[in-house]
Parts: structure tokens; sequence; C-alpha cells
């Protein structure tokens, strides 16, 4: 490949970067400046579209498309912890210490902030043999609101994108898991909630034992 | 339609007939898409400008139609000074609720600017430093291939490319756009 790496000669400069003269640049911008702007939901529809039909490429199966998805939402979630927190008043700036803080915050905080309100339920898994399993659930996810799957990829849900996205904000606030978006609503005529999605999130083993341990303190 | 009729008409849409979603929520995928393409072609920048070209085509020659139904403009513009003006009043406004300052025309009246005073794709982004980004990567390169694919179905080839970024340490983001030809459909391949 001819795009290695050349050695750099001003490889003992702090940053290479230019920036503008005028101080248009990151550092010059109020973090808050952009918390309330909107844009429209037709130039999100366009562009998730064309992430979907990108990662849809060269793909050898859904949970193959499901994932590439997910990888592209778990970079948001990492850093939208951070942000939300830092935009709460300082008394609520604390980090998630707890499974059930954890959760609140992505289904309140995090859905508030990305889709104009809050989740519409969280559930434990009913299931004792899964203690480690929760489920957020959204009755219409507004990523999915102009996709249309084809009858072949029926498993598909595109709401994996912010399954990675809540994988990062798990992952950021040290409780690792995994995140999953299953498409739970039925087909049938009439039905209320055809586009329901559940996110499952199933964390990692030490985290249900640091929590047990903590919980008996 | 005038420049100025053009601005109102464009806030007019954007006021109340526009469906909103948080601005962060478009800005972060957008990030997260040129994220992975970096990574896709591994840091080969010119074809992460190509890749985002495609994607703005892709997007351009279906988001004129939703265009057209909004601003509800049956009537073509009568020439490329008001297309320039349709473009950033009404068309920037509508999707990105911005209006790029068009400038610097050719005398033929067939080569403009759109400069870009806010950019919110831009938010929270600063390129990689590692030496070739600034020189390689049009991070908001997705625009032009949406101006190609948007005027190309209204019969406008036209040809739009970056000449400055903020993210490139310039002063400004300027977009140069070229009116190639007017499509003309009826006319036969090379009849004469």
């Amino acid at each position: 490949m001819s795009n290695l790496q050349a050695p750099r000669a001003g490889a003992k400069e702090p940053s290479g970067l230019r920036y503008p003269t005028n101080g248009k640049t990151i550092y010059h911008r109020p973090l808050n400046r952009a918390k309330a702007a909107e844009l429209s939901g037709a130039s999100f529809a366009y562009l998730f579209s064309e992430m979907v039909s990108y990662a849809s490429k060269k793909i050898e199966s859904i949970q193959d498309l499901e994932k590439r998805l997910n990888v592209q939402g778990h970079p948001i979630g990492l850093k939208l912890l951070d942000l939300l927190l830092y935009r709460e008043p300082a008394r609520s700036q604390t980090r998630p210490l707890n499974i059930i803080t954890l959760l609140h915050f992505i289904k309140n905080n995090v859905w508030q902030h990305l889709f104009g309100q809050a989740a519409d339920g969280l559930e434990k898994s009913s299931d004792p043999s899964k203690p480690d399993e929760y489920m957020i659930i959204d009755n219409e996810p507004l990523v999915n609101r102009y996709i249309s799957v084809p009858r072949d990829m029926s498993q598909l849900n595109c709401a994996a994108y912010v399954a990675g996205i809540i994988e990062g904000v798990c992952d950021g606030s040290a409780f690792p898991a995994r995140v999953t978006a299953h498409s739970v609503g039925k087909q049938e005529e009439g039905e209320m909630w055809p586009g329901r999605t559940v996110f499952l999130v199933k964390f990692a083993p030490e985290v249900m034992e640091r929590e047990n341990f903590l919980g008996k303190g | 339609m005038s420049a100025s009729k053009a601005a109102r008409v464009g806030e007019e849409i954007w006021k109340g007939r526009v469906d909103k979603v948080n601005a962060e929520l478009v800005v972060l995928t957008y990030g997260t898409i040129v994220a992975q393409l970096c990574k896709d072609f591994d840091s080969d920048y010119v074809q992460v400008n190509k890749q985002l070209d495609k994607m703005g085509y892709n997007i351009g020659l279906r988001l004129i139609e939703d265009y057209l139904a909004k601003s509800n403009t049956m009537r073509r513009c009568s020439n490329f000074r008001e297309t320039a003006d349709m473009l950033a009043k009404v068309g920037f406004k509508i999707f990105l609720n911005i209006t790029p300052t068009v400038t610097n025309w050719t005398s033929d009246n067939k080569q403009f600017s759109l400069v870009f005073e806010e950019n919110p794709l831009a938010d929270f982004v600063e390129l990689p430093d590692d030496g070739r980004a600034q020189d390689e990567l049009w991070y908001s390169n997705i625009f032009c291939g949406v101006l190609r694919g948007a005027l190309e179905m209204v019969q406008m080839q036209v040809e739009a490319h970056f000449i400055s970024d903020v993210l490139r340490g310039n002063d400004t983001t300027e977009m140069r756009v070229s009116l190639i030809r007017y499509i003309d459909d009826e006319l036969p391949p090379e009849d004469d």
C-alpha cells in the first residue's frame, strides 16, 4: 500500500494540526451550543439510510450487518455518556454506580436527548436463570421510521445502531454489556406498535458479580 | 424568485413544514459514517472523499423530490443565479437550517461559491493529526454529491468541490459549484 505512514519529520512537535486564525475551532465553541439545536428529520433519514446501505455491502449474514451498525453506534455512546453528564446540574453529575441508575440514565437522559422522548419501558428479564438481562423498550424507534426491511431479511432490525449506542454508554460507565435490538411488534393489521423494538442488555459476568457484592454490603 | 423572497420561503418552510430531530443525532451519525470510512479505506482520504461524494449523490437523487414537495415551487428557475439562491436559501435551510452565502460568481454566471458560516456537520469535529488528513480529507464532501445528484434530477449537470474548510485550518469553508450544462432530455445522442 502506498499510504504507509511516512516517518514524520516533525514527530516531536505536540500537534501538527493547523487552526483557522479566526478562532473557529472546537475548543472555542461552547459545548452546549448545539444542545437544543434542531435539524430536519429528513437529513437524518437520508444519512442513516446511506449508512445502512453502505454497511450492507460485503456482508455474509444479517448478524454481520447488525454487528456493523452496532460498531458504528458504539463510539457515539462512549462520547454521549460524558457529554450528557457534563450537561447535568452539578449535583447529579455523578456517573451511574449501579445497574438500575445506569439503565434509567439510558432510558431517560440518552433517549430524551437523541429522540426527544424517554424510552417506553424498562424491564428486568422475568426468566430467573437470566438475572443479567434487562430490556429497554421503544414502541417506535425513530431510526426505523423510514426503513422498510425486505421480506428476505425479516430478522433485521436497523435499530442495532441504537443498540451500539447503548452498548457504548454501558462500556463507558464500566458496566460492559452486549446489547442487541429485536423486533417484537406483531405484523397483524390493526397492531398498535408494529415496529416495537426491545433492546436486550446483557451485562458481563463481572458486572453481576460486583453488583451482588456491593448489594450485600 | 428573488433572493430575499427565497430566504423568506425557506424560513417559513423550516418553521412550519419540517419534521425535526435533535441536531446532535444527525451530527454524530455523520461523524460515525466518516470515521468508519476512514477505517475501512485505511485512511486513504482520497477514497473517503469519493465515497462521501457517492453517498451524497444517492441522497441528492431522492432529496430533490422532498425539496420540490416542501418548497412547492412548480416553476423552473429562470437562470443559474436563481438556482444558486434557491439552493442556498431554501434547500440548505430546510434540510440543515443554514443558509450559506452565494458569492464569487464568474462573469459568465456559470460558477459560484457557497461560503458556509455555519456547518452543522462539522460540530465536535477535529481531523486526525496524522499529517495528511488536513491536506487530503474534505470532511463535508457529502454536500458536493448531494448538489450533483439533486441538480441532475432537474436537468442540470454540475460539478462541485470544496476549496477550503475551517477543519483544515482555513479561515472559511467554501465550496465551488460549476454548471457544466443543462441536460436536454429530448436530444437524440450525437445526431448531426
